[in-house]
């Protein structure tokens, strides 16, 4: 193999992944780690990577309590309605109690933050949004963690955790190739941090073309977060709540400020309000406790993200779509009109692309939403992610383990869409929660706890085997055919992520089939699942382009593999409007008020699933 | 598309290879300028056109879903701190220009370098705390939310 090894030996902290998280992490690391070598692994170049790569025009999780607005406890709270009661709350509550100290310090690094001209505070888009006029979000942010770390390596796409060879379920790094040069490199270190992403693109996207890349979460967010971890062993929860966005439709354009600050609302076909007419049956499915109608107006609760998604489903099902977004009456405003451009320029552009090619002018015409393919990821509205500790002061027995969001495998900790049960962190809570693992990755290395570790030479070189596999098989059997993609011996990485898609739609719950799944679909999938694992042996890669999309394609492989194993593991349906078990239709909380925990086994690959229990933030009476 | 490079005004410079979070620009070996080698991989998410020195590169609607004739065009200036956008519509009724900021201080100069700043104590070590807390959580004297200070418990059970 012609590829040089590079080894990058005696790293403190490793941060695998430079978006939120790991900027984040990457940042807080060195003042509590002093002289401690900081090292970053990107895919891409830190200045744009991750989800925030082209921006954001909203910081969607903000307290203000400074300004008395918020107390973490009802960010909590918040997050468990929208969720179905289905919170990590000492994790959750854990974030909300730091994130006004991360904002405040984006807003002296430089970043916009919009003000409210009356008051003084920042512009409120809703109670937990704030505006800001965010372009530069993601370069500001990796400038912050340049100057924090030793080194920053981009262009290195991370396959897989290097683990102790001395000392069971110890972490010891990371490996992974350079997309440019195709060289190998190995990163030796006492601890991980994981601020990899979430997983676009498992299901098959409603778009047929090139719109496959306009998904919503960014093409690049390949489930390396999951992948990674599970195959080091590490504890997974919640992994089954997938989910769905009512979005603008094929731009995927987002909605929140339209409806928070432009004060835009649905209507379907006939330009009715549709959504409240579907709430007593769903009451009926989810239970008083959740979608109370009648009190809702009282208790100021507000209506969980996927039972407003299940209403429009059923509505374009009994044939009144397409649901529009009015937008007619709010772009009469001048002011209105331009916050409703700039939304997309600030993190959206295809949105806009789209309305211009299509001369859609909202001011005019109310544009069509859609429900997208489903996501699988932990820090917009769902909580997917491995089983992390809490912190020392909140966390109850289960929940702690000596580390704050370290995971179950020693010295590998989490951030961002790698922490399990933390839903609505967004951009802000991902960047904190990176500087709270930062802190933790130091205390655990200064208490000796990454002392000894051995890595041996035959993990390093079994691993680079392993890596440039897919070349090899290219190299030998692609001279067997007189040309094109059709080979008996291989698949490439485009056909695999096809049949991936291809199966999680039609088993998993996508759209093609209404979000609906059950046992036995479940099962078939799986068994598919298994098939497309071992062609996985065999995939084949023409250059170190197509490596970079193999690697992607496991990691999405094995995030897909754990959604499965956690769909059919929790039987009932307790986000409708994101999937639904049809053959346990109702919530169940009798059996399944609780957290579901997975394990892959690193040897045997067999999944061993078990409920955890579920803690809630009460206030004492 | 995506996006797409005009061969007149690529000079091979690399910057959109470097810049592009899905690894999609590269640089043709013959006509040695860059093209999209991927486009249903592209987010669409302009990092590349910002990032060209010689406005080389533009933007044209998936093809799935997005009509010719449209525009959107935009010019990043960090020395200046702004982003400024032209949208044209296919019909040509509408053609707005827009403007915002992307920073409020002279690019990169307003971010710590924390290896200079002085180390924890040990009390802090000890704490909940982060760095800059907790005068950075209410910007006042006020300390860190904890269960006892919220008069919080965490129970386990059904609770709503």
């Amino acid at each position: 193999m012609s590829y040089k090894t590079i080894i990058e030996d005696n790293i403190d902290i490793l941060v695998v992944g430079a978006g939120l998280g790991g900027t984040g992490a990457a940042f807080e690391a060195r003042y509590w780690g002093g002289d401690k070598k900081i090292v970053i692994a990107e895919k891409a170049n830190i200045d744009r990577s991750g989800a925030v790569a082209q921006g954001l025009y909203a910081i969607n999780c903000y307290m203000g309590t400074r300004w008395g607005e918020n107390n973490p406890e009802d960010h909590v709270r918040y997050a468990r309605m929208d969720l179905m009661g289905m919170v990590r709350e000492d994790l959750a509550f854990d974030m909300a109690r730091h994130v006004d100290s991360t904002v405040h310090q984006f807003e002296e690094w430089g970043l916009p933050l919009m003000r409210n001209p009356k008051t003084g505070h920042y512009m409120r888009e809703g109670r937990w949004q704030i505006m800001i006029h965010g372009e530069s979000y993601k370069p500001i942010v990796a400038e912050a963690a340049k100057k924090s770390a030793d080194k920053v390596f981009n262009r290195i796409c991370v396959t897989h955790l290097l683990m102790d060879d001395s000392k069971e379920n110890r972490v010891a790094g990371a490996v992974g190739f350079n997309v440019r040069t195709g060289n190998y490199h190995v990163f030796k270190s006492k601890t991980v941090i994981c601020g990899a992403g979430g997983a676009s693109n498992i299901f098959k996207p409603r778009s047929v073309g090139e719109g496959a890349g306009r998904v919503w979460y960014a093409p690049w967010s390949s489930g390396s977060a999951y992948g990674l971890m599970i195959e080091a062993g590490a504890k997974m929860t919640q992994m089954e709540n997938r989910i769905v966005l009512a979005r603008f439709k094929d731009g995927y354009g987002p909605v929140g400020a339209y409806f928070l600050h432009l004060k835009t609302y649905t209507q379907n076909c006939l330009g009715e309000e549709y959504e409240s007419k579907w709430f007593p049956a769903l009451t009926e499915m989810v239970g008083k406790e959740y979608l109370d109608t009648e009190g809702q107006h009282l208790s100021h609760k507000p209506i969980p993200t996927c039972l407003r998604n299940h209403a429009f489903i059923n509505e374009v099902n009994a044939g009144r779509g397409p649901i529009h977004m009015v937008t007619m009456e709010a772009f009469q405003d001048p002011h209105l009109e331009e916050i409703g451009w700039h939304n997309f320029l600030g993190m959206t552009v295809g949105q806009a692309v789209l309305w211009a090619a299509t001369d859609v002018d909202p001011k005019y015409e109310n544009p069509e939403l859609t429900t997208s393919e489903p996501y699988v990821m932990g820090s917009h509205a769902t909580g997917c992610g491995a089983w992390c500790s809490g912190p020392e002061d909140v966390s109850p027995p289960e929940y702690y383990w000596g580390y704050n969001r370290m995971t179950t495998v020693e010295g590998l900790f989490g951030a961002g869409d790698a922490v399990g049960g933390t839903p609505h962190a967004f951009s802000s809570g991902s960047f904190t929660e990176g500087r709270l693992a930062a802190k933790a990755a130091c205390k655990y290395i200064d208490d000796g706890k990454g002392e000894g570790i051995v890595v041996s030479d035959k993990q390093i070189a079994d691993l680079k085997e392993k890596i440039f596999k897919p070349l090899e098989t290219y190299r030998v059997y692609s001279n067997e055919v007189v040309g094109g993609s059709v080979n008996p011996n291989f698949i490439n990485p485009r056909q695999g992520l096809d049949r991936l898609q291809k199966l999680m739609d039609e088993y998993c719950g996508g759209f093609g089939v209404n979000y609906m799944t059950n046992e036995k679909l479940l099962q078939i999938g799986l068994k598919k699942l298994k098939t497309l694992e071992e062609d996985m042996e065999k995939i084949a890669a023409s250059d170190i382009h197509e490596l970079l999309r193999a690697w992607e394609l496991n990691h999405r492989m094995r995030t897909s593999e754990s959604v499965f194993q956690h769909t059919l593991f929790r039987k009932e349906t307790r986000w409708p409007g994101y999937y639904y078990r049809g053959d346990a239709m109702k919530l169940d909380d009798k059996n399944w008020h609780v957290l579901t925990v997975s394990q892959r086994d690193r040897k045997t690959g067999a999944y061993t699933m078990e409920k955890a229990p579920l803690y809630h933030l009460v206030g004492e009476k | 598309m995506p996006t797409f490079v005009y061969m007149t005004r690529c000079d091979g410079c690399g910057h959109c290879v470097d810049i592009c979070p899905s690894d999609i620009m590269h640089i043709d070996k013959t006509l040695r300028r860059a093209y999209n080698i991927e486009p249903n991989m592209c987010w669409e998410c302009f990092s590349c056109v910002k990032a060209c020195p010689h406005h080389a590169i533009d933007v044209r609607g998936y093809a799935d879903f997005a009509p010719l004739g449209h525009s959107v065009r935009v010019d990043r200036d960090e020395e200046k701190g702004t982003i400024a956008w032209r949208i044209k519509f296919r019909n040509g009724k509408k053609d707005m220009e827009l403007l915002a900021p992307i920073t409020t201080k002279p690019w990169g100069t307003a971010i710590p370098k924390l290896a200079d700043i002085a180390a924890p104590s040990k009390e802090m070590r000890n704490s909940q705390l982060l760095f800059n807390e907790p005068k950075y959580i209410r910007l006042d004297e006020g300390g860190l939310n904890t269960l006892e200070s919220n008069r919080l418990t965490l129970k386990e059970g059904v609770y709503y």
